[in-house]
């Protein structure tokens, strides 16, 4: 008998230690009305905006209680990996973020997330949305997740007092006229572009492509339909290193993003690439001499990205999770969301009058241009794709190598092409 | 024989719980990786089979940017700049203190804080401190070399494509120079007095004292010292994220089996991590031999 307390004990010990573990049979999943809502939007703009999301949420689907699940840290990474490991115990969340796109292929091989096609005629979100979107959210015939926000990639944002003063009265509209507006900025002194370290260095040699190639050539190389040994790729690979020696050398592998959007800030640099939530930012820190374009050569291209929720496999609350998913694809949630993110919504039926002036101008854009996905945010590749890129772009930075950057972009495609 | 077995019996008695845990939790595990990284397991799937040595061979034929071999030169490079700088340090501090300076203790203790550090902390220091701006963006180590007009100190540390590597040691140094010497410091004590009193006797001058009586004795410890630092390289992991995060220039393989993880290949990182443990049993075990054999003699 003392043994068996004794013996109860130990086991009771060792269930604690391995918590999670399926110890007993009552199983700790609570209260069924819980949605618990996978992010990293931990703060910021990010956090408010997904405030605003369980708002609109809470005044929805009132017979739900959402958790948030968020996890903070590494821009998205620290995330993915518990993300990872749970859904690889069938303990998903009930819904998680995920970039829309190619990112989703991933879980959607793995046969981890739940086809919503029917759930998009039901609320009404095929005709919400632009056909482009809808076009890069299918596989194989099916939609498997409900877009929050469209963030732009291709925007080229300047510091207004050092273009003047370099005497840049209008905005470049082709690569040739960039390159003497660097070539000014640089003999005045200044960094003429500034650049931060991988995924920033990746999102500046996409625009270069977009400029090179076009954007329905630009689209082919994520889907095999265009080779990347062309003679198109190599021209945008030399310009990209001619761009590049107009960037700060020195610290542009050490930079995150917010680095290189502080030397704008500083009037130590003329121009930075980068998504337009450095709009957001830019008014957060309460600086006004900025202006922006769509990068040089891109002429009418919008290149996207995309935050999106899912509907995880083993979802112990489908239902609950489906009030969630037509909260976030909504006309009132959307907008409770992107008015404060700084992002737009994906929606084209959003009335622009609710947003700042940068997402007003973004918002008619994405209804006329035409739309191209960005690979370093997830929308036209898989994880393993971006990380191989990341490197490569990397390398390239430290070494100056053409020839093995087009080694490694063609190796990367034929290793991740539809995977 | 029978004799020999009652012997034995209750000692394996004994020892069962400890052998069992062992036998799972290391051997199992190092097991399960290995069997692991002979399969093609990509996200939560299940294993899509077994793929025999791919894993392992695609990192030395197919893998782009040639990561993998990058990594291992890396790792090279940071082992001979990081074990030759913190053993110089070590020895060096070590002689000088092993005299019986005035203040030894404070010296000693000063020498050896930086190991109390973690290595995380640390590496966001000098991250700052090897901050790569030069002149009028210079911070850190290059705004110091600028104030004092030594200019042409000036470096990019850790982003420099020659020297990058190179660089990353020196933070790891800083942290380990002290230990080596404390070690040393022991082993200098432990050599009886009666050797020193001798050679001097003799009429030895100080630096053929040093390098004909008291290095020689010194031997195991400096085998010990390399061992521990050697280890302790390959498996550098937390300070290079904190000075320089997952850049390529300056991955090493640790770092980039974590990276592989992320992208959820992990059959790929099972075989990288197996080659890393295969690397510092290469280390290691050698050296174990040596140590059974002396105890063994003695």
């Amino acid at each position: 008998m003392r043994t068996s307390t004794r013996m109860a004990g130990a086991l009771a010990t060792v269930c604690a230690l391995l918590a999670g573990a399926a110890c007993g049979t009552d199983d700790a999943g609570g209260d069924s009305k819980d949605v618990e809502v996978f992010t990293w939007w931990a703060d910021g703009g990010e956090k408010a905006g997904l405030d605003g999301l369980v708002a609109a949420f809470g005044t929805d689907c009132a017979e739900y209680k959402f958790v948030n699940g968020a996890i903070a840290g590494g821009a998205g990474s620290n995330a993915k990996q518990v993300l990872a490991s749970r859904l690889s115990q069938a303990d998903p969340p009930d819904t998680f973020q995920a970039h829309a796109g190619a990112e989703l292929i991933d879980y959607i091989n793995a046969g981890q997330i739940e086809d919503l096609s029917d759930e998009y005629q039901q609320w009404g979100l095929t005709n919400a949305f632009p056909k482009g979107l809808i076009d890069n959210l299918t596989v194989d015939g099916k939609i498997y997740s409900v877009p929050a926000n469209i963030h732009r990639a291709n925007v080229l944002w300047s510091n207004k007092s050092v273009l003047t003063a370099a005497g840049i009265s209008k905005d470049a509209t082709t690569l040739d006229g960039f390159f003497a507006d660097l070539e000014k900025l640089k003999a005045k002194g200044v960094t003429p572009l500034a650049l931060g370290k991988d995924w920033t260095q990746l999102m500046l040699f996409e625009v270069v492509l977009i400029s090179d190639l076009g954007p329905a050539q630009f689209t082919g190389l994520w889907n095999g339909q265009t080779p990347w040994d062309s003679p198109e790729v190599a021209k945008a690979i030399d310009d990209y290193a001619r761009l590049l020696t107009y960037t700060n050398k020195d610290t542009r592998d050490t930079f995150d993003w917010t680095d290189a959007e502080k030397l704008l800030i500083d009037g130590k640099a003329g121009y930075q690439l980068m998504g337009d939530w450095e709009a957001a930012d830019l008014d957060a820190k309460q600086f006004t001499g900025y202006a922006f374009s769509t990068f040089p050569g891109n002429g009418t291209t919008f290149q996207w990205l995309a935050d999106s929720f899912v509907l995880p496999k083993d979802a112990k609350n489908t239902e609950g999770t489906k009030c969630w998913l037509k909260t976030v694809g909504s006309a009132a949630g959307q907008k409770a969301f992107n008015t404060k993110k700084g992002s737009i919504p994906a929606r084209t039926d959003a009335d622009s009058a609710d947003y700042p002036s940068y997402q007003q101008a973004a918002m008619a854009d994405w209804k006329t241009q035409t739309q191209v996905p960005s690979c370093a945010h997830g929308a036209a590749c898989s994880q393993g794709w971006q990380g191989a890129l990341g490197s490569a772009m990397g390398k390239f930075s430290s070494d100056g190598d053409k020839a093995a950057l087009r080694t490694a972009l063609v190796a990367a495609a034929k290793q991740f092409v539809g995977k | 024989m029978r004799h020999r077995m009652r012997r034995w019996a209750p000692a394996l008695i004994v020892l069962s719980p400890s052998l069992l845990l062992l036998a799972v939790f290391v051997y199992g595990l190092i097991g399960w990786t290995v069997n692991l990284s002979l399969q093609d397991k990509h996200n939560a799937r299940p294993a899509a089979g077994y793929v025999g040595p791919d894993n392992y061979t695609n990192l030395f034929t197919d893998d782009i940017n040639d990561r993998f071999v990058h990594s291992l030169k890396n790792l090279g490079i940071f082992t001979v700049v990081f074990i030759g700088g913190a053993m110089l340090l070590g020895v060096l501090w070590a002689v000088l203190l092993e005299r019986g300076v005035r203040g030894e203790g404070f010296f000693r203790a000063v020498y050896l804080f930086p190991m109390a550090v973690s290595f995380v902390a640390s590496g966001v220091v000098w991250r700052w401190l090897m901050n790569a701006g030069t002149g009028d963006n210079a911070g850190g180590l290059n705004a110091v070399f600028n104030g004092l007009g030594l200019g042409f100190l000036e470096n990019r540390w850790w982003t420099d494509p020659d020297w990058g590597m190179a660089a990353m040691a020196v933070p790891a140094i800083w942290q380990l120079a002290g230990y080596v010497m404390a070690l040393f410091l022991a082993g200098f004590r432990g050599i009886p007095t009666e050797l020193r009193e001798a050679a001097l006797m003799d009429g030895c001058s100080t630096f053929q004292l040093y390098r004909h009586v008291l290095f020689p004795q010194l031997t195991p410890v400096a085998l010990s010292a390399l061992i521990i630092t050697g280890h302790m390289s390959m498996k550098m992991f937390d300070l290079i994220m904190s000075v320089s995060g997952p850049q390529y220039l300056t991955e090493v393989p640790a770092v980039y089996v974590w990276q592989t993880l992320l992208t959820n290949d992990q059959a790929k990182a099972a075989a990288i991590s197996i080659l890393l443990l295969i690397a510092v049993a290469l280390v290691i075990v050698p050296y174990l031999i040596h140590v059974n054999r002396v105890e063994k003699r003695s």
